[in-house]
């Protein structure tokens, strides 16, 4: 593989992860945590949103992040030819 | 038949399973002692994983501490799962590429020096010793609790165990027994936790019928408890007591000490190929989230039970569970006001009543009256949970000291099969000290996980991240990054958790930027990370063929073919 294309692949994943991660931090800091007392002002169910993200939505969510991430990673290795 | 035997069959069966597999799977290499020989599917290492992080402080302990937390319980649940997107977006599949044995091997050859691997063995072994201790404990209590055994006698039980399935199998029986670890601790977690859901809310699911109305009303359960907690005085359920900044520091400390604990991170140098280590880590997510998105369900029913059945009631008439566990001591009744009720509330002068919280979980089958094997069941859950986790600790000891000191340091000659003859006798070495760790536990047992993944935190998270993602980071950054981290943490850990060197310990007015000891790790990791950056770019970059690893790990291609030379 020429460096170049070695570059751009690195980063692609840089890119994927630094969106992600972004996500984390929303959820589980921002919403969870900074922002929660605003978020407890609206209801899911019984429970209020603030409150429903630290103790569940967060965790669902982290599920999620990975999925996307594993999806995304063997598309893009099979595009620049590093799988196996 | 009896709650007793039927614990003694159900358990008898779980270790005869372990013992089998042992046999079965036998380590006739270093590398399937290791990392059981590179073969593992990606979905069994998820679930050998799950058991692998699940400890019997998860099984026994997390729930019952969410329910006497509320709000602030959030730092386990989220600290203790959120660090698996980072292992999977940062670290696991570069390590698998790098496809060495152990976490300070990596440390080693990317720092190129063997102080730098000295220094990754030493943050290994105090992490997965200050760790093992607590877990050998909670083996001996789970016996004594159910089988009336002595606490030592219940530690001897489990140390035997762990001793057959560890020596004998290495990581390869380590994997297959922490399948089948996995599957009894879920279903014992399950079990109850659907039952009194259904009692409770008449939801099958308990993540259903955590923000469901109480059976037949129309309030909502959540809403009903923190209506409860007012009236006692305690903090609403569902708001916290610690401050913004400290849950923060906490949360985030667990996450990356998570990320970085080696017994975790060696997990994902068992897979075949890159691409499986990112699919193991989703994963162990998935299985660890069953367990992490039921425990707020358990705590928030047993809380409302909890109150419900004890509040203002009078003693003569509590139920045959209340009974039995005020036997064991775990509850404590004492009636101040001499009205033969119960006063419940948050003023301590008034308040009648004290509870372990572990029984949370423990007396959950009863409290709903769920037959005696589902009793049973959940003591061999719980011994399931503690020996899956000890053995993985067990491993990384061991490895430390076969592969990284004495094969990588002190005798570089040694053959295959005397290696393996090493890392043999590592495990019965440290067979022998976590037992003895948890028949004499130390008085900082409590304190010894918060201080666990501290250390993970404060060492291991930024030498690995900085070594994969920058390529200019050298040998001089690393070791001076992780040396201050460590010392730094221990410093914080022993004066505000331990009052060492002090002569009382500082109240929490005087946490440096109000942060506990807990959460210390996220700063120690920040200080690794900026004297790591500061040192490596004052000093020579790392040789070329060093930087080739870089390159190197970064490209997923080759992982098993590297292996097999």
């Amino acid at each position: 593989m020429s460096p170049d294309k070695r570059k751009e692949y690195w980063q692609r994943n840089i890119r994927i992860v630094l969106i992600l991660l972004s996500i984390w931090f929303l959820v589980s800091y921002v919403f969870s945590i900074f922002l929660v007392d605003a978020l407890n002002s609206i209801s899911i169910g019984g429970a209020k949103l603030g409150f429903w993200f630290a103790q569940q939505g967060s965790i669902y969510v982290f599920v999620v992040l990975i999925y996307v991430y594993v999806k995304y990673m063997n598309k893009l290795d099979k595009e620049y030819d590093v799988h196996e | 038949m009896s709650v007793q035997l039927w614990t003694f069959i159900i358990v008898g069966l779980t270790f005869a399973i372990y013992i089998g597999i042992a046999i079965w799977s036998r380590a006739g290499s270093t590398k399937d002692f290791y990392i059981a020989g590179q073969g593992v599917h990606p979905t069994i290492n998820g679930m050998a994983t799950a058991a692998d992080w699940m400890s019997a402080a998860s099984f026994i302990s997390m729930a019952g501490l969410i329910s006497f937390m509320g709000y602030d319980g959030t730092v386990y649940l989220m600290g203790w799962t959120g660090g698996y997107v980072l292992l999977a977006l940062l670290l696991a599949p570069y390590l698998r590429k790098f496809g060495k044995f152990t976490v300070p091997d990596f440390i080693g050859d990317r720092y190129y020096s063997n102080v730098a691997r000295t220094v990754a063995v030493v943050a290994a072994i105090v992490v997965s010793f200050t760790y093992v201790a607590g877990q050998m404990r909670g083996v001996g209590v789970v016996f004594a609790r159910f089988l009336e055994v002595p606490i030592n006698t219940g530690v001897f039980i489990g140390m035997a165990i762990v001793f057959i399935y560890a020596v004998m199998g290495g990581m390869k029986g380590i994997t297959y027994t922490q399948v089948a670890q996995y599957c009894i601790l879920i279903f014992a977690y399950m079990v109850p936790a659907i039952f009194i859901s259904i009692t409770m809310t008449g939801n099958v699911i308990p993540q259903i019928g955590f923000i469901s109305t109480e059976a037949n009303t129309s309030v909502y359960l959540l809403e009903k408890l923190d209506m409860l907690h007012r009236e006692l005085g305690f903090a609403e359920y569902t708001s916290g007591s610690k401050s913004m900044l400290d849950v923060f520091a906490i949360t985030f400390a667990l996450m990356v000490g998570t990320a970085g604990l080696p017994h975790v991170i060696v997990r994902f140098f068992t897979v075949p190929k890159v691409e499986d280590a990112r699919k193991s880590a989703g994963w162990a997510l998935l299985f660890i989230a069953i367990l992490y998105t039921t425990a707020p369900a358990i705590a928030v029913f047993a809380r409302t039970n909890l109150i419900n059945t004890v509040s203002e009631k009078n003693y003569a008439e509590m139920p045959q569970w209340f009974k039995s566990w005020e036997g064991t001591g775990l509850i404590k009744f004492e009636d101040k006001n001499s009205d033969g009720k119960i006063q419940y509330v948050a003023d301590k002068d008034a308040n009648e009543l004290t509870i372990d919280r572990d029984i949370m979980v423990l007396a959950n089958p009863e409290i709903a009256n769920l037959p005696a094997w589902v009793i049973a069941l959940v003591a061999a859950g719980g011994l399931a949970a503690a020996l899956s986790t000890a053995a993985g600790l067990l491993l990384v000891i061991s490895t430390s000291l076969s592969h990284d000191l004495i094969k990588k340091q002190i005798k570089p000659d040694l053959s295959e099969k005397q290696e393996l003859m090493w890392a043999r006798i590592g495990a019965v070495f440290a067979v022998a000290v976590a037992g003895y760790f948890g028949i004499n536990p130390p008085g900082f047992v409590a304190a010894t996980v918060a201080l666990a993944f501290g250390f993970a935190a404060a060492s291991f998270f930024p030498a690995i991240i900085l070594g994969i993602f920058d390529k200019r980071m050298n040998r001089e950054g690393a070791i001076a990054g992780m040396s201050v981290g460590l010392i730094l943490m221990f410093f914080y850990m022993a004066v505000y958790k331990l009052g060492w060197f002090v002569e009382a310990t500082p109240p929490p007015s005087e946490w440096w930027f109000g942060i506990s000891p807990e959460g210390f790790g996220t700063v120690a990791m920040f200080v690794n990370l900026i004297i790591s950056l500061v040192v490596s770019r004052m000093t020579a970059a790392p040789p070329e063929d060093v930087q080739q690893i870089v390159e190197d790990i970064r490209i997923p291609r080759g992982a098993g073919a590297a292996q097999n030379h």
